[in-house]
């Protein structure tokens, strides 16, 4: 079994989300060209950051309408995990696989920084060692990462915990300071921080590591 | 089939900041143009389509601006069509 990473024309975390799964973790990768629909023999999925398809008229927008992401759909209705990092997080969201819309960030910046966030879910599909509460430090790299949905959506995050990452210091105008959400049945996680960033110890630090050791738990 | 040309305006939805409306406002400001109380930036997508009458280029039309133009969640569209009857494609 091994991990897939998405690659869409624009894509640019491909290859730094196979060194942190497979080069710092010692999971095997595939790659998985956009245009493919074969997903046999894989755990799970990560859908990268980037600018898929030049991220032409909406993030995402064009994305959602590939063939790979056709087939993804059944993957996640079959109850397999999939990450959607950055890109990925704003693919899903168009897919409607997520809830919600990322947009433009409130200041206008593309903000690269390291954050710091809050584990903000008791449930444990992404956050198996009881991280609930606690405090991680992630990368983050966006100009359209303020996250935006109706009352209702939101209160449906609140009513069944799926709010999994919430930054401390807001940095972009994300509605209640969303950084990461999960669906209900917790195997679909996107978030705008980079957990792959963030698993190399040469590199900084390593609260990376857990969330996509969660890939094959 | 007949040809029709129509224009959708894609608007961020009244309750979604627009961080560079309000830069360009700000702008606007500067230049010396006075009393501007609002300026929010959208997309206008150019469309020419065959279709049999103008309800199947309307429906086709909705279809594309729902699921592909504009994002509902944050945005919300408008669909201007009219007929080029002097036209037609090959």
């Amino acid at each position: 079994m091994s991990i897939g990473v998405v690659v869409f024309p624009g894509s640019n975390c491909d290859r730094d989300i196979a060194w942190a799964v497979n080069g710092c973790l010692g999971m095997k990768t595939r790659y998985l060209w956009h245009e493919t629909r074969d997903l046999s023999g894989l755990e799970a999925i990560v859908i990268p950051g980037g600018f898929s398809y030049g991220d032409y008229l909406r993030c995402g927008a064009i994305a959602r309408f590939a063939p790979v992401l056709e087939s993804l759909v059944d993957f996640v209705a079959e109850g397999r995990k999939v990450l959607g990092i950055c890109n990925g997080f704003q693919v899903l969201t168009e897919l409607g696989i997520l809830p919600g819309a990322l947009t433009r960030n409130k200041n206008l910046n593309f903000i690269c920084d390291e954050v710091d966030l809050e584990v903000s879910t008791s449930r444990k599909d992404w956050f198996p060692k009881s991280f609930s509460g606690d405090n991680i430090k992630l990368p983050i790299a966006h100009g359209e990462g303020r996250y935006q949905c109706s009352k209702e959506t939101l209160d449906n995050l609140l009513d069944n915990d799926l709010i999994a990452l919430r930054y401390l210091k807001n940095p972009n105008g994300s509605l209640s300071n969303i950084a990461g959400i999960t669906n209900c049945s917790g195997n679909v996680f996107g978030l705008m921080p980079h957990p792959e960033r963030a698993c190399d110890g040469q590199l900084g630090g390593l609260d990376g590591q857990e969330i996509l050791k969660s890939l094959i738990s | 089939m007949p040809l029709f040309k129509a224009r959708v305006f894609v608007s961020l939805r009244p309750s979604v900041l627009d961080p560079a409306g309000e830069a360009t406002r700000a702008a606007a400001g500067r230049l010396g143009v006075k009393g501007l109380e609002k300026l929010r930036i959208g997309k206008a997508v150019e469309l020419e389509i065959n279709a049999s009458d103008e309800e199947q280029a309307r429906n086709q039309l909705e279809l594309l601006s729902e699921q592909l133009l504009a994002n509902p969640v944050i945005e919300n569209w408008d669909l201007e069509i009219e007929s080029v009857n002097s036209r037609k494609i090959a």
